[in-house]
Formats: C-alpha cells, structure tokens, sequence
C-alpha cells in the first residue's frame, strides 16, 4: 500500500462517497423531507470533500506553533461557513414543506402544470384560438394532481388546516 | 478612492438590519431602502470612472490577497454595478409605488409587507458581491445570500401557487450550489488557493485533463444559475409565480449573475478555451429550443420567460467565441438584456394591473383602453426582438459579426440560429402584442386606473433601457476596453498581487511559505 505525505484518510473518502451517493438518490424522490433529507446529506458530503481536499491531517493549525506539519486551516474555515449556510437553508426547506402540507396535504414536488396544459392543447390542435376555459383551471390543476407520492387517507382531514 | 469599492455590499447590508428594526412602520422602510440603492447607484457611478484608469483592489481586514480576500472592481465588474443597482432602484420604486396605491389583489393582501424591503436589500448586497469578489468561495457565498434572499422573495405570502413554483426553485437553485462548492473544493484540492487571481496563475499550470474536468465543473453550478439549455427548465416554471417586481428583478440580475460568473471564470481561469465548441453548440440549442417554448405560450408573463432563457443563448454564444468583438458584444448584450428584461417585466405588471390577467386568450383591446402603456411595452419589446436602431439590434450585430469572423461552420450555424431567434422572438412578441394590445377583448377588461407610481418608474426603465441606444458609442467603447483587459488577464492579476505573489496588505511581510496560510472568512456572509 502506498501511503503518501498528504493523502487524506480514505474512511473520509468512503465516507464521503457514500452521503452524495445517498444524497443524490433522495434528491430524486418526489416528497420535499425526503428531497431535504437528500440535500443534507450531500451538504455534508461535500464538507467531508472540502476537508479531504485541504490534505492530511496534523497539528491544529492557528495555535501556537508546532514541530510537526499543521493541518491546513482554510478547508475548515470553508467547512464553517458551508454549514451555517447549510442549516439556513434546511431551516427554509421545512418551513416549506410544512406550509405545502397546510396547503395541500401532501409536500410532493410538481410538476410544470402550465407546460402539461400547453403540451394538451398543442396536441388537440387548438394553440391559437383565443377562447379557453382551460386558463383558469391550471391553479385548480396544481391542487389537484399528483405525480407520483401516494394518497393522503383522509383527505378531508386537510381542509381544517387552511 | 478604493475604499468605495465594499460600499456597494455593506450599505445595503447595514440597511436591511435597519429595515427590519422597522417593521411596522413600511413608509421608513421605503425611505431607508430607497436611500440605500441610491447610494449604491452613486458609488458604482465613481466606480464606473475610477475602474477605467485601472482596477480597483481591497484587500479585506488588511490581508494580502491570496490570504485574505480582495474584492477587485475592473471596468466589467464597474459596469455590471451600475447597471444593476438603476435596475434594482427602479424596481424599489416601482414596488414602492405598488404599496403606496393600495393594490387589492388576492395575492399581494395577504403578503407581508415587513420582509419585503429587508430581503430585498440583502438581494442587493448579494447581486454586488458577486460583481465584486475576486476570490472564488466568496462568489459562492454572495450566491448563497442571493439565493437566501430570493427564496424568500419568490415564496412571498407563501401562496398555493408560489409554494408550488418555489419548491422547484429552491431545490434546483440548491443543487446548482452544491456543485458549485464541489468545484470549489476540487479547485482549492488541485491549486491550493480560491484567489481568483491566483488561481488564474497557476491553473493553466495543471495538466489538461485535470484542467478540463474543473471547467466542467464551474460550468455547471453557472450554467443552472443563467439558466442555459439544458439546465433551463426551472426558469420559466418559476419566475411567472411570484409577484411582478420580484419577478422583474429576477428576470434581469439573477440569471446575469450566472452569466457575469461564467465571463470572469473563461477568461482568467480558463484561458484556452478548451469548451469553446461545446458552449457554441450549447448557445445556439439555449436560442432555438428557448425561443420555440416562447412561440407556444400563451401567458404573457411565460413567454417572456422563455425569450430571457433564449436571449441567454446570445451571451454565451460571445463567450464562446471568446474574440475581442465577441467578448467585447457580449459585454454590451449583458447591459442591454438586464435592463430591457426588466423593463418588460415591469410593464408586464401593469398590465396585469390593467387587464387583471397576463393571459394573452383573456386580454385585448389594450391599445386604445392604455396608449400609454401600449407605448412602454411596445419599444422594450422591439429592443428585445433586435429592430434597429435600438441597442438590442447594436448588441446583436456586434455578436454576429463575432461569429461569421470565426469562419468555422459551427459559428455559421449559431449565426444563423442567432437571426432566426431573433426573426422568432419579434414573432412571438408581435403575437403577444396582437392578443393584448390589437384584438377586441373577448370579454371586457375590468375598468382599473393604472396608477402613476407605478407607472412613472416602469416607464423610467424604458427610458433607462432606450438611454442605453443613445449612450451606445461610450459603453461600446468601455465594454471594448472591458473585454481588452478580460483577455488580457494580465491588469487583474497584477492589480491584485501586487508584486506578482501577494498584494499589499499586513501579512505582506511575512514570509510566503505555502502551508502556513492563514485566513478570514468574510463577515457577512452568513445568510438568513
């Protein structure tokens, strides 16, 4: 096994591997916790990235001084900024979800409802006559369709949430 | 005069906290930010001159550039702040006029005023930052305070609809961000350093795989922000949700962010241009896909949407032919786009206001109810087509002349995607004018005044827009000059280390060893 000067741990990179991996997996799920959960993870995997890229690990770096080779200070610096930036962000994505299941009783990520409606008319032929009661019903759409996440059982119970 | 050159961040910083401690009270709001963008626009004016003798360094807390971080205004930088904060002023004044007349629509009732001047502040602060950072982690994290603050703004009174539409802005905006930051590390893995300057020495350094792979990468973080085909989709999804100045604003500076990102990392970063046929192709796809998606729209609000993600084809298609008049075009077609997109946004809104509706099967007979208004659409809408003598035609000509000099066949292609857009976006707004503006209503239109505060500033726009037309032969010339410098590369890396390894700061006596770097992250840059 070779191990150079400034190679970084590899449970790091394994590690690292395995969150983006999982991250990405949850990104491409309908329901936004599970699109949250996904982001996070990747967030962190990106971090553990950021720390491998600063090289092996040492002495703490910025105190005092040491005979040994210090770590590189600057990916941590980066790391703490990324972080908070993360949490912000988590922080927002909830708020969001909770106000799309007040809303709608569901948090499913959808689909552009306009482009669908404009894809149907196109196909019927009937792009450029001017009447259309189907404008109207593109806010209805939204409410209505699902893509892909299951069915609330009670949907009535959502009505009180409004 | 270099100590300007932060103002542009920290005013709107500071006065956004100020802002907030104002909730209750919209009228002091209005005033404090009002005043804020003014002062922005006074200082990016000084900047647009002083940047002409030579970039402007600051080396932030005192360190010396490649430790610390050096926010670096050059003549591109100057002129994208200018052009950004008349257009961030006149959508304040024009959301500022929408308040204060009392708007009864469904949406805004409900939408709280409190935030809105606050956030829009640190919007400001943020769109500056990325104009004036010259360090790559700190571009990410005046994206992220843009980013924070647009989330916010385009959820605005979180409404059925806006939720919709804002989820799948958030998470695209998100995961443009994620690899951006995975391009960061994988630089800072490769070069040690984010200075751009620095970056821009030893990057051509690497081997060219290595190289390739870490354009690749930067690319793709942009390419999502400037919404450029195929990473597209979100945007016209998005944008038409959220109320009419947000809209606007986003319309115009957010995706020029993108683009301005993408300018400053081909030139100094990468200077060989090893992608330079790939964006080609990428341009002219963004174009022709782009403008065929505005022909079949029929909400107004979308269609234009989908002639800004169309018109972004034309900035890259400069930065892809990477020539002096390409360069020197796209520079030009940057400022014409923001504040033209803005305009028609804005107008956009009144109509809205006017008519109740964006949707071009309800509206008609505009022309004689508003003439007014028909006139304010009317000319941005022919500068975005490119009719001559407005500066969309001069932007264009200069793009095009760019691509026949490249004299390969692919550059004819995009020439002729290029005149083919643009034939197809004045069909797709004569179209839209025809509906809203010429036709008889099919039902008649509710009888609503537009009111004058929100008229005067959008009809200030146009003027700002047209103003660039008559102003054409100075910023012609600037952005030429802008473009000397960008592929020069040589004015912004010497005026940011100074002496060729460090600029002037206090850590410039210390002994330049690689390891014992040490730095500061910048202040305000946590977001939320």
């Amino acid at each position: 096994m070779i191990v150079s000067d400034n190679a970084p741990s590899m449970v790091l990179v394994v590690v690292m591997g395995a969150l983006i991996a999982t991250g990405v997996y949850l990104l491409l799920e309908r329901s936004l916790t599970r699109v949250l959960i996904g982001v996070a993870l990747i967030g962190n995997g990106v971090n553990l990235l950021i720390l491998v890229a600063g090289g092996a690990a040492g002495a703490p770096p910025l105190i005092g001084s040491s005979d040994e080779p210090m770590s590189d200070p600057l990916p941590q610096a980066l790391v703490l900024t990324a972080i908070v930036i993360t949490l912000g962000f988590t922080a927002f994505i909830l708020a969001m979800a909770y106000r799309s299941w007040q809303l709608h009783g569901h948090d499913e990520v959808q689909d552009d409802v306009e482009d669908r409606r404009i894809a149907r008319r196109a196909e019927q032929g009937e792009l450029d006559t001017r009447s259309d009661e189907a404008t109207a019903n593109a806010a209805l759409e939204a409410a209505q369709v699902r893509d892909e996440t299951e069915d609330v059982p009670d949907a009535t119970s959502r009505e009180g949430h409004r | 005069m270099s100590w300007l050159v932060p103002l542009p961040v920290v005013v709107p910083l500071i006065c956004a906290g100020l802002a907030l401690t104002q909730a209750r009270r919209p009228r002091v709001q209005a005033v404090i930010s009002l005043a804020a963008l003014s002062v922005v626009l006074t200082v990016a004016v000084v900047l647009l001159f002083q940047a002409d003798a030579g970039p402007l360094v600051v080396n932030v807390g005192g360190w010396a550039a490649p430790v610390g971080i050096a926010l670096v205004v050059d003549r591109l930088a100057a002129l994208m702040l200018v052009v950004s904060s008349i257009v961030l002023l006149g959508v304040l004044a024009y959301s500022v006029g929408q308040r204060a007349s009392d708007v009864e629509s469904s949406d805004d009732e409900q939408t709280p005023v409190s935030v809105f001047h606050p956030t829009y502040l640190v919007l400001a602060a943020g769109v500056a930052n990325a104009f004036v950072s010259g360090d790559l982690f700190n571009i990410y994290v005046a994206f992220e305070i843009v980013l924070g603050a647009s989330f916010v703004l385009i959820t605005l009174g979180a409404t059925s609809d806006r939720i919709r539409a804002g989820t799948i802005y958030v998470i695209v905006s998100l995961l443009s961000s994620v690899l951006f930051l995975i391009a960061i590390a994988l630089i800072y893995a490769a070069t040690g350093t984010l200075n751009l300057a620095q970056l821009g020495q030893r990057l051509p350094e690497l081997p060219e795989g290595t190289q390739l792979a870490l354009q690749v990468m930067l690319l793709l973080g942009f390419a999502i922000k400037a919404a450029i085909f195929p990473l597209s989709a979100w945007l016209p999804d998005s944008y038409p949700t959220a109320p009419a100045p947000v809209t606007a604003v986003f319309a115009g500076l957010l995706t020029k962010v993108g683009v301005y990102a993408i300018i400053r990392t081909q030139t100094l970063l990468f200077p060989n241009g090893a992608l330079d046929d790939v964006l080609l192709v990428i341009a002219l796809l963004t174009m022709v896909v782009g403008i065929l998606g505005a022909v079949a729209q029929d909400d107004l609000k979308r269609l234009l949407s989908f002639t800004l993600v169309s018109h972004i084809g034309y900035m890259i298609f400069g930065i892809a032919v990477a020539s002096q008049v390409g360069m020197a075009a796209t520079i030009f077609y940057v400022a014409h786009h923001i504040t033209v997109q803005t305009a028609l946004f804005l107008v956009t809104g009144l109509i809205e206001q006017r008519g109740g509706t964006t949707s071009l099967a309800k509206l008609g007979g505009l022309a004689k109810l508003a003439p007014a208004l028909a006139i304010i659409f009317f000319i941005p809408a022919m500068n975005l087509a490119g009719i001559p003598p407005l500066s969309g035609f001069l932007g264009k000509v200069g793009l095009l002349q760019a691509g026949i000099d490249l004299g390969t066949p692919l550059g004819y292609a995009v020439v002729v995607a290029g005149l083919a857009t643009s034939l197809l976006t004045l069909y797709a707004i004569i179209k839209a004018w025809n509906k809203a503006f010429w036709q008889t209503a099919p039902s008649e239109l509710p009888k609503v005044r537009t009111p004058r505060s929100m008229f005067g500033p959008a009809a200030a726009l146009v003027v700002a827009s047209c103003a660039i037309t008559f102003l054409a032969g100075p910023m012609y010339r600037y952005a030429d000059d802008a473009a000397t410098d960008l592929r020069a590369r040589s004015p912004y890396i010497d005026a940011v280390l100074v002496d060729g390894v460090r600029g002037d700061g206090e850590s410039a006596e210390a002994v330049p060893t690689d390891d014992a770097t040490t730095t500061a992250p910048e202040p305000g840059g946590e977001d939320e």
